[in-house]
């Protein structure tokens, strides 16, 4: 993954893959204590205990189309890779929260990448069938912050509009770069 | 500035063009977006299909999502399912050549040979 947003999209598909109506996405940057923490949290179905254990084994896996899922893995590596780590906490019928955490100014951490590309390609996902599932964003720097709720989105919409039209997402990109934009002071 | 209110604008827009559709009776162009898409680059190519799709207003088109298709060195994966057609699969795809799928083939209904499966094999 040539980037942090695109580990996020991956294992936010497993959120969605887990039956997830709501998922939480929490990127907070400490520039002062150094730290660089995503969570992601979601209300899907959990990971089975022993299947948990084993979560970060390149070999487990609970697709059928081959025997290894390098999802969670590779994101363990990259974490590893800036003096962090990966933690998963689960409990069935409940949901999983995932943290990620790094030096934020090690040399080998990946740039943020691009968090539009990633929230639209999810909301786009999460509105696709028949069921759909909120995202919530939130984006600390020091003590910045932004959020994007698409709960109030589809409240402003109303009922008859779905968040996946390319209209409103484009909005949504909009919004999001703006957000951003903002948090770094206007840069 | 973005702000809450314009959404109420696009509703308003939305609900006077909306046109009565059902999902699946158009073409739908399904693009691969497991961790083996998502890492060969999949998330610029279905943003570029839906923008796309979104610039030609192609109101009968439906851009979806799937998993691993199963041929990860072949990502990122794009399918284009026509109604009464074939499925066809285009592989190695990016943002460019994904334009020119929704161009010739979703638009025009001319088959790129060149970036499909078949192509790619031979």
């Amino acid at each position: 993954m040539k980037d942090l947003s695109l580990h996020i999209l991956d294992l936010s598909q497993n959120s969605i893959s887990a039956g997830a109506g709501l998922v939480k996405i929490t990127v907070n940057e400490d520039i002062k204590k150094d730290t660089l923490t995503i969570s992601i949290e979601d209300d899907g179905k959990g990971i089975q205990k022993d299947l948990l254990k084993n979560i970060m084994d390149p070999f487990v896996t609970t697709r059928t189309s081959r025997k290894v899922g390098l999802g969670i893995p590779l994101m363990q590596a990259a974490c590893r890779r800036c003096e962090g780590d990966l933690a998963i906490e689960s409990e069935e019928n409940v949901g999983t929260k995932l943290t990620a955490t790094f030096r934020h100014g090690h040399i080998d951490r990946a740039p943020m990448g691009d968090m539009a590309e990633t929230m639209l390609t999810l909301i786009l996902a999460g509105s696709d069938s028949d069921r759909s599932v909120d995202f919530v964003y939130k984006h600390i720097l020091n003590s910045e912050e932004f959020c994007l709720d698409t709960r109030e989105i589809r409240t402003a919409l109303g009922s008859e509009i779905n968040l996946g039209r390319p209209d409103v997402l484009m909005w949504i990109k909009g919004y999001i770069n703006e957000g951003l934009k903002n948090l770094r002071g206007g840069m | 500035m973005k702000t809450i209110q314009e959404l109420e604008e696009i509703r308003k827009k939305t609900l006077e063009t909306i046109n009565v559709r059902k999902d699946r009776s158009g073409t739908r162009i399904v693009v691969g977006m497991a961790t083996c898409g998502i890492a060969a680059g999949a998330r610029p190519v279905l943003l570029s299909v839906m923008d796309e799709v979104r610039k030609h207003n192609l109101a009968d088109v439906v851009v979806a999502q799937t998993g691993c298709i199963g041929m990860c060195r072949l990502e990122p994966i794009v399918e284009v399912y026509k109604p009464g057609e074939e499925k066809v699969t285009y592989v190695k795809v990016n943002a460019s050549k994904a334009i020119r799928i929704v161009n010739e083939h979703v638009m025009k209904g001319k088959v790129v040979e060149e970036y499909t499966i078949g192509a790619e094999n031979k």
